[in-house]
């Protein structure tokens, strides 16, 4: 979930009201927003690095007001202020206009060459005309591209943001892909030119931009923005030229949004113009700019594209649960910025769709937003007339029985995690990894989630490791799955629930857990036999001490192990004691 | 400890509080009887165990005693007077005398006594005279007073300067003041432990006294196994789910294809969960096989082109064949195999693990337990939802509720659950709710007009508050 940092102040002053903070945090929270966290710069440096570096910086109290992932026009302050203001029917939401140039002058154009199809194939552009900053909105403009960057532009992998004085370059403009060794420009904020394969070895150690080499470091050729006198004004993804840089004077935005996916990089682009063309001489009205593509096609953007859809008050009502009108459905709507009128025809409202709400895309979308503006705490709760008859999952009903009983049996529960490395299921039990039918996982972050377990018995010695200081004897037992290669499965693989329980004490304790098998026998109700009942037999575990280990039959199946465990087994979990353990399938006994 | 004082001692202590009405002090009884204190405490502490013979109430009190130099000078007598007794009638030379073990402070105590006097100019070296027939030795009488327990003779001027000559000091004593208690008998009887076959069967058991228990001791703990603190929870969980009528889904899949984790809920294929930072993908076995075709072919489309009402997600959609380790979606796999033929309305729950790829921490772990309740039925509200999360949530004990709009990918709309904590007096998150997609749940083949509403929360956060 991104966060949007605001100064309060600020915030407060657009908004035209004071909050407190309990106040402001109900707003958010009605709105579907989270003040997480209130701070200012000093605080955040004293955390970060201490009182000596956070010496003199601003206490200007900031809010971090958590923002949903799927809501890119609420990502500054701008955005925010008017959904709010809008939310609170302070304000009718405006209308985004793209216009052409002003004294019937040409339009910029940007010209995409077909080199640019195997890097970064899309690019779409647009032009902010005279426009106002000031500190603040300079710093909010420059804030909202790293915002979006980070999340719709999926770290600028999917779409990057380019934004240029326009009044330092001139148009036409080359989109274009190059050889690294051909290309050679002043980088922003560098005072000499580099080529662009110096410069991926300058970034390597840039704290912000060594992520984004990866995206074209590999790549034959590297896409690049010209002017039509051969000036660089980006070299998209990773840096903008230094002579087109924008300041807090720049009168007029050149904008592109270069992409490997086109819908998201015209989502971009509509997000970046609707936010800052508040501060043009004409507010909310954005130039266009057309793009050529290789084939000739001729595109003008932004887009700003407005649909409408059509529904019924009464879907509203009984999706949601509530029974309003439908004009007041359509007003509730219109304050979520989707401008509705009721059409007419019996209770269907026409609803229009703004360019800054990509995230409506289906009725169910119009739905929610008429629910967060009747407020969800207002909808009556009322318990579904669902009428079922609950049925308990087999295995899991026989788990919680055995459960009980092996804890009245005078047996300790554990709780051991169902992943673990390959030494803990294979080398420390003496078993050869190849053999144990494990699911490997490909990118754990640390060795402990190599494999998924194959027996529940590492879990448990580790726990008898970490509780080495408790009275003796320990007495163990977890009932819980194993995951286990097999090919007849859909995945490949299959859960497995077991049984296993261990006996640690100054002597082995066989008969303990031998005990311990007779029990949960009779608790199956299968009884001592060696044909329809169950018996154990002598066997050979490399896990076990030779000669104190025996496999256990049901009905003539095996089902598990018990005996002692190998002196090598007990020093590899460190432990220093004699060990008795039991491993049996349980799905058996469904 | 103190040592156990034998029944003689103890039986003489009982005839000495016999003696008084209202009782006596454990230091008086010491010096009737001529022993040491810490004795007699003894005594008392061993009378104490045999039940209410006694009463005794610690109490401290203070008093003056000698140093050493006090008591050697209430037998020798004071410095001056040694001196003093030393000289004869023709007197003493000077450094003689002050080779005597108390001359220094004797002569000096002497002098200014005005007992004795110094010729310095006698022959053969200075010399020392007495200058009265007789002495007084007030201090020796005042200290001697002292030893006799009688220092309230003295006045506080008096024994505020033998303290500065550190001949007395004031200590703090703990006493007991004993009296009589409710069976309070001079003679001492054998208390027995604990009650025997033996006196069941010959009845000696009315003769017997016993000693009493000590209450205040902790028992022997029982011989048992325990559960673990979190599958008791999650017993709790289940067995509010069954109550509610919910069937309990098979979630014993740890394994699940990246098709049921994440395509079959709508989630983008470029989604940030899907990154592998965040999922454990399996390199063996590496590949799924065996989808349902038909379903997998409209579920691309609603992914790439929309579909069902909604626009799509313009998602270039590369089908990969790839495992995840999850479980959170079983739902939709159970949900899929439940509809293929006619739909009825069905409630489903699951608690089971879920695998997130994390390194551990405090607060970060990479298995923990998922919660999860689902309800399909016709013509399901918003509402519903909220009334059916009021039922669980009073069933934890948990009443005040709110629900904050919130974002996923696969439901819409989406609802944080807040509860009030009394204790930390402000809202927390307990769960996430909502109503699915209806791009999720037609590719399933459920009629239109279901609507599947589902909650989940994780079962660790649970622990220690309500069971």
């Amino acid at each position: 979930m991104p966060t949007v940092s605001v100064k309060r102040d600020l915030l407060f002053e657009a908004l035209g009201q004071k909050y407190t903070d309990e106040e402001f945090d109900e707003l958010c929270f009605e709105f579907g927003l989270e003040l997480d966290e209130i701070t200012s710069e000093k605080e955040i440096l004293i955390r970060e690095q201490g009182d000596e570096k956070a010496e003199g910086a601003s206490d200007v109290v900031l809010y971090k007001i958590d923002v949903p992932a799927n809501r890119y026009d609420l990502l500054c302050l701008e955005g925010l202020v008017r959904g709010l203001q809008v939310f609170k029917e302070k304000l009718e939401a405006p209308r985004y206009k793209r216009v052409s140039p002003a004294d019937g002058g040409e339009p910029q154009r940007l010209v995409i060459t077909e080199e640019t199809a195997s890097v970064r194939p899309h690019a779409v552009a647009a032009v902010l005309r005279n426009i106002t900053f000031t500190q603040e909105r300079y710093e909010s403009f420059i804030e909202l591209q790293e915002k979006l960057h980070q999340n719709i532009c999926r770290k600028r992998t999917l779409v990057a943001i380019g934004t240029h004085d326009l009044d330092t370059i001139s148009g036409p403009f080359t989109y274009t892909a190059k050889p690294p060794g051909e290309i050679r420009f002043k980088p922003l904020n560098q005072s000499k030119e580099y080529t662009a394969t110096e410069l991926m070895s300058l970034y390597k150690t840039d704290s912000h931009l060594r992520h984004y080499l990866h995206i074209i470091e590999n790549e034959p050729l590297y896409p690049i923005i010209y002017d039509s006198n051969g000036i660089v004004l980006s070299m998209p993804p990773i840096i903008n030229g230094d002579h087109s840089k924008i300041s807090l004077n720049t009168k007029n935005i050149f904008i592109e949004c270069t992409a490997t996916d086109l819908t998201k990089a015209k989502t971009t682009l509509d997000m970046v113009v609707t936010m800052f063309s508040e501060y043009c001489e004409e507010p909310f009205t954005v130039e266009g700019a057309e793009v050529v593509y290789p084939d000739g096609r001729l595109c003008v953007y932004p887009e700003l594209a407005y649909r409408t859809e059509t529904l019924s008050g009464d879907f509203i009502n009984k999706r949601v649960g509530i029974n309003e009108s439908a004009e007041s459905i359509a007003q509730l709507l219109t304050r979520m910025c989707l401008r509705s009128e009721v059409s007419g025809e019996g209770d269907l409202i026409q609803v229009e769709i703004p360019p800054t709400r990509a995230d409506v895309i289906h009725a169910c979308d119009i739905m929610e937003d008429a629910a967060i503006a009747y407020g969800f705490n207002n909808i009556v709760r009322s318990t579904p007339r669902t009428y079922t008859i609950a049925n308990q999952l087999p295995l899991n009903k026989l788990t919680e029985l055995l459960r009980q009983d092996l804890a009245a049996a005078g047996f300790t529960e554990a709780l051991t995690f169902a992943l673990c490395s390959e030494e803990d299921i294979a080398d420390k039990l003496r078993k050869n990894i190849a053999e144990t039918r494990a699911v490997h996982i490909s990118n754990p972050k640390t060795t402990e989630f190599q494999v998924a377990r194959t027996c529940l018995l590492p879990g448990l010695l580790k726990t008898l490791a970490a509780n080495r200081k408790m009275p003796l004897p320990l007495k163990l037992f977890e009932i819980s799955d194993v995951v286990l290669k097999d090919e007849t499965k859909d995945v490949g693989a299959r859960n497995n629930r077991r049984l296993c329980a261990v006996y640690y004490n100054k002597s082995p304790g066989f008969e303990v857990i031998h005990g311990l098998l007779d029990r949960v026998m009779q608790l199956l109700d299968v009884k001592p036999g060696r044909n329809q009942g169950y018996h154990i037999q002598a066997a050979e575990d490399s896990t076990f001490f030779p000669g104190r280990c025996a496999e256990i039959f049901s009905c003539g199946k095996s089902i598990g192990h018990l005996g002692v465990l190998h002196p090598d087994v007990i020093s590899r979990f460190e432990l220093t004691m004699p060990c008795s353990a039991i491993d049996i399938d349980i799905e058996p006994f469904l | 400890m103190h040592p156990m004082a034998d029944n003689g001692l103890l039986e003489s202590v009982l005839r000495l509080v016999e003696k008084v009405d209202g009782g006596t002090d454990s230091q008086d009884v010491a010096a009737d009887l001529g022993v040491d204190h810490q004795v007699i405490v003894g005594a008392v502490k061993s009378l104490q165990a045999l039940g209410e013979v006694i009463s005794a109430e610690q109490k401290s009190s203070k008093h003056w005693e000698l140093t050493g130099e006090g008591r050697e000078i209430a037998e020798q007598g004071s410095h001056e007077a040694r001196v003093f007794n030393a000289i004869p009638d023709e007197g003493l030379p000077q450094n003689q005398l002050m080779k005597m073990p108390s001359g220094k402070v004797g002569f000096s105590k002497a002098m200014s006594n005005k007992w004795i006097r110094l010729d310095k100019a006698h022959e053969g070296g200075p010399r020392v005279f007495k200058t009265v027939e007789a002495i007084e030795d007030t201090v020796r009488d005042k200290l001697q007073l002292v030893q006799k327990g009688q220092s309230a003779k003295l006045e506080d001027k008096e024994k505020n300067e033998l303290k500065k000559r550190k001949l007395l000091s004031e200590v703090t004593v703990k006493s007991y003041w004993i009296t009589k208690g409710s069976s309070f008998s001079t003679t001492i009887t054998k208390q027995e432990t604990e009650l025997t076959p033996e006196m069941i069967a010959s009845g000696s058991w009315k003769e017997k006294k016993f000693k009493p228990y000590n209450f205040e001791a902790m028992g022997v703990a029982p011989d048992c196994g325990h559960l673990h603190p979190l599958m008791k929870v999650r017993t709790q969980f289940r067995q509010i789910f069954l109550e509610m009528g919910f069937t309990e889904m098979p979630t014993n899949n740890f394994i699940e294809s990246s098709f049921w984790n994440f395509d079959s809920l709508f989630q983008p294929q470029q989604h940030p969960a899907r990154d592998q930072h965040d999922t454990f993908f399996i390199s063996d076995p590496a590949l799924a096989h065996e989808f349902p075709q038909d379903y997998l072919e409209r579920v691309k489309k609603v992914h790439s082109e929309g579909g069902y009402g909604s626009q799509g997600k313009s998602d270039t959609h590369t089908h990969t064949h790839t495992h995840t380790l999850t479980l959170t979606h079983t739902l939709t796999h159970t949900l899929t195999a439940s509809f293929t033929a006619k739909f009825t309305p069905v409630k489903y729950f699951s608690i089971d693990r879920v695998f997130r790829n994390e390194t551990l921490d405090a607060t970060h772990l990479a298995e923990f337990h998922q919660i999860e309740g689902v309800v399909a039925d016709y013509g399901l509200t918003l509402g519903n939802l909220m009334g059916i999360l009021h039922q669980f949530f009073t069933k934890l004990g948990i009443t005040k509720l709110r629900f904050k709009p919130a974002y996923n990918p696969y439901t819409e709309p989406s609802m944080e659950v807040f509860s009030y904590h009394e204790g930390l007096k402000k809202w927390v998150e307990v769960g996430n709710s909502g109503v699915f997609r209806p791009e999720m749940l037609l590719p399933m083949g459920l009629p239109e007009g279901v609507s599947v509403i589902a909650w989940g929360l994780s079962l660790e956060r649970y622990v220690d508050t309500h069971i």
